[in-house]
């Protein structure tokens, strides 16, 4: 099968973007839009047009959907290159391929999404005391630890934006794991943020629960914050 | 300019958050240096789970049982001292990672712990089948605090270039913005916690293919020592998926996961008729040579008699995965596995306060050499990170430089692409001789294969791969004896008069230098 794959391309962030189309001809049905980047960055790098092409900039590390390094933009829905199989994000055997928006732009399909990580340290997501063991029956901490920082949900989220005082849901993850850990008189810094940050302009309409590569329950976690950050402490 | 003593850690895994949290709680400042941000590190793909001798299963487990198992399991010549270190610190460590918030599986709050390979014991603390990825967002967590109160600074887009050297002791690094490509220049000492060799191994290896062993390819270059190379685990069960092999955990086979291979259209579940008393949970190595070497090397793992609330509990994300990535529902259909490249024993050569051979340069995680020995257990690896980067933080707290060192210089070195895995000349007489066998005959030709190479025109990178190549080739070869992952047709005996020990290689004058060092070293 031979498939079409279009990349936005840039050298610098000042670049304009321009498109290259390379022709990739997949070994087994099991290819992904991974394994396309890599075998064009190690095959000819000649473009569909007969140029010499330079390797292409992308991010990876697990291969295998459990690290998010590998977010991008496929065919105009944000997901993970390493969970991306040709044949089922292909349109007429053409794939296009974009850095994620909502982030600065780097240098091909790379984006700079420092911001999340910045955010995460505005909403003060850690904890000052030691907990405990604890009964994980609705598997609230450990979904809320398995957040990848890949960046999907932000980028189809209506109100999110780079400078914006709300936050998204990369941030809302990780924050609804320490609200469960911490007992509620030791979580008051944390839910004020919270309020401010996520709960205040957050629409709910739940774009980004569908979005998540790592299938997070997002709308179990936000449910069991905003409980926690507006009402539940006042009753333990 | 004005600042205070600071640390440089490459890399910021298990091992490398590990020694910035020992530094914060010291008060000193490090540098976390990582060409991907913690999250993107291969100890979040850790499933299984981490070992220490807590007895909460009601087994008599002791410390003493795990000190033994570990310098078993890596066939006598693991550092004992620093095993002892190791094993007696687990408890603490993993009640550590409690008190952070890591949700191990507990009931009513009381740890459980499991079976994991080559241990009798249930030892192994978990959390369902991602472990790693839970610790890793629990460390992430604590890090944060001491990002914002000015201890941590990350540099979280900025790949290794060289260390910076004074009268041949290490006093800083120089590092490339990934994102702009330029480098500079960081003072004070180096710890490095870059993970392990994989872009040695193209398509062969379990873990994270950002795991290039570049850092430790260029310090061997510069003359400074490695240790036993020659060991690098097979994980029995893994499969073939793009790019890489997808490990299948060996929790599948501590939940009761069964193999064997199909003869006369029976089962023949071979692991549990040569091995009665472990069965499918043997050591690695063991359990490795037996799947290659079972006739036609179709071998298959059995997990369809595991119970619903096994699946649901303790095995989700695994059966999630396997029917991703391979199409097969393993509560109801075999799953064929082969083993593939899992953990480097080997890496740069430290003492027991984790010093490698240059003054000021320190090593921990997997990217050095210490714990494991010819063999490492199943769940010791996290544990040796997380054992490795404190002490490796401690020893560096010791050797600050006396004046400021938070100055960020640029430098101009030019910047040259390199793919993240070596050229095929390369991997593939490496991957044939490194095999879960070996003999002299595909060792020495496929050196030879190597020296023929023309490495002008190879990058910088790759040419220094290449070096590093030779090297677990010569340390290979030079083992002429079996004894954990490193199994010779020619030698099949353990030689306990020659090579009781651990092999030290290192790079001088054009030539690779190795010795079987049999002396007790720090
Ligand atoms: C699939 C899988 C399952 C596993 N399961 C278990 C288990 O159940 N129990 C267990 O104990 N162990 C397990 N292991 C092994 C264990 O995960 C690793 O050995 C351990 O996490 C290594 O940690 P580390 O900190 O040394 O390195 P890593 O976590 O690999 O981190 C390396 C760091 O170095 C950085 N880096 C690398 N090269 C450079 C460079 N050139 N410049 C700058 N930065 C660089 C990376 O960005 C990263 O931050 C498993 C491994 C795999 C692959
Ligand atoms: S629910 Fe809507 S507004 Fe809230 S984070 Fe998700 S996409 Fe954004
Ligand atoms: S919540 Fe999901 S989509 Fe958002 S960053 Fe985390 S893993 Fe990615
Ligand atoms: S490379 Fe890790 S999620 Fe794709």
């Amino acid at each position: 099968m031979t498939y079409e794959i279009t990349v936005l391309r840039r050298k610098t962030p000042e670049d304009l973007p321009y498109e290259q189309t390379f022709r990739y001809e997949a070994r087994t049905g099991a290819d992904t839009v991974a394994s396309a980047l890599i075998n064009i960055n190690r095959g000819s790098l000649t473009d569909v047009n007969g140029n010499k092409a330079e390797p292409i900039a992308w991010e990876c590390s697990c291969l295998q959907k459990k690290c998010g390094a590998c977010a991008m933009v496929i065919n105009c829905i944000p997901r993970l290159a390493c969970d991306s199989v040709l044949s089922a994000v292909a349109a007429d055997d053409r794939i296009r391929l974009e850095p994620l928006r909502k982030f600065p732009a780097v240098r091909d399909l790379i984006c700079d999404r420092s911001v999340m990580r910045e955010n995460l340290k505005t909403i003060t997501a850690w904890i000052d005391e030691e907990v405990s063991l604890k009964d994980d029956k609705d598997n609230i901490l450990f979904e809320a630890g398995k957040c990848l920082q890949c960046g999907c949900c932000l980028e189809v989220c209506p109100n999110f934006y780079a400078e914006g005082r709300f936050f998204g849901m990369n941030a809302m993850v990780p924050v609804a794991g320490l609200l469960e850990k911490l007992p509620a008189d030791k979580s008051r810094r944390l839910r004020k943020k919270y309020s401010k940050h996520i709960y205040a302009d957050c629409a709910k309409s739940l774009a980004c629960h569908d979005i998540c590569p790592a299938g997070l329950d997002i709308e179990k976690l936000l449910v069991n914050s905003n409980a926690i950050a507006l009402w539940k402490h006042l009753f333990k | 300019m004005s600042g205070s003593p600071c640390v440089n850690i490459i890399g910021a895994g298990l091992a490398g958050l590990s020694a910035a949290l020992e530094l914060s709680r010291m008060g000193i400042s490090s540098n976390l240096i990582s060409s991907q941000p913690s999250e993107r590190a291969q100890s979040v793909m850790a499933e299984g789970g981490i070992n220490a001798a807590m007895d909460t299963m009601g087994e008599s487990d002791s410390v003493q049982a795990h000190f033994e198992d570990t310098v078993k399991g890596g066939v006598y010549i693991g550092e004992e001292d620093s095993i002892r270190g190791l094993t007696q610190n687990a408890p603490a460590i993993v009640k550590e990672l409690i008190a952070l918030g890591v949700p191990f599986d507990n009931v009513n709050g009381r740890l459980i712990q499991r079976n994991f390979g080559g241990q009798k014991k249930k030892r192994t603390a978990y959390a369902q089948s991602s472990t790693g990825k839970l610790i890793m967002s629990a460390l992430i967590d604590e890090i944060r605090k001491h990002e914002a109160n000015g201890l941590v600074k990350r540099f979280s887009h900025h790949g290794f270039e060289s260390v910076v050297t004074d009268d041949s002791s290490c006093c800083g690094v120089i590092i490339r913005d990934l994102f702009t490509l330029k480098a500079y220049e960081l003072k004070g000492p180096v710890i490095v916690a870059a993970g392990g060799m994989n872009s040695l191994f193209p398509g062969l290896t379990t873990g994270s293919v950002a795991n290039t062993g570049d850092v430790t390819a260029y310090l061997y270059s510069i003359g400074v020592k490695l240790s036993n190379l020659e060991f690098i685990q097979y994980h029995p069960t893994t499969a073939a998926i793009e790019g890489k092999r997808f490990l299948i955990t060996e929790a599948a086979r501590g939940e009761g996961g069964r193999l064997f291979v199909m003869e006369d259209g029976k089962q023949r579940f071979f692991m549990e008729e040569k091995y009665p008393e472990l069965g499918n949970l043997m050591p690695r190595d063991i359990t490795a040579r037996e799947i290659a070497s079972q006739e036609g090397g179709s071998c298959l793992l059995d997990m369809t008699h595991i119970d619903k609330s096994v699946w649901n509990n303790k095995l989700a994300d695994l059966r999630g995965h396997v029917k991703h990535y391979l199409g097969v529902d393993p509560a109801s259909e075999y799953i064929k596995v082969a083993p593939g490249i899992h953990y480097f024993m080997g890496g740069l050569y430290v003492d027991r306060y984790h010093k490698t051979s240059m003054d000021g340069l320190y090593a921990a995680g997997e990217s050095a050499c210490r714990y494991h020995g010819a063999n490492r257990l199943g769940g010791n690896s996290m544990l040796g990170a997380l054992y490795g980067g404190r002490t490796a933080a401690s020893s560096a707290s010791e050797n600050l430089l006396s004046g400021p060192s938070d100055d960020i210089r640029e430098v101009g070195i030019p910047y040259e692409y390199t793919d993240f895995s070596v050229p095929q000349s390369v991997a593939e007489p490496l991957a044939r001789a490194c095999a879960i066998t070996r003999n002299e005959e595909t060792m020495t030709d496929a050196l030879r294969e190597l020296e023929e190479l023309d490495p002008s025109a190879f990058t910088l990178k790759d040419r220094n791969r290449l070096l590093l190549s030779e090297a677990i080739l010569t340390s290979a070869a030079g083992r002429r004896e079996s004894r954990g992952a490193h199994y010779r047709t020619d030698y099949p005996e353990r030689d306990d008069t020659n090579f009781a020990c651990r092999s030290v290689i290192a790079y001088d004058n054009g030539h690779h230098c190795l010795e079987f060092d049999k002396g007790k070293y720090l």
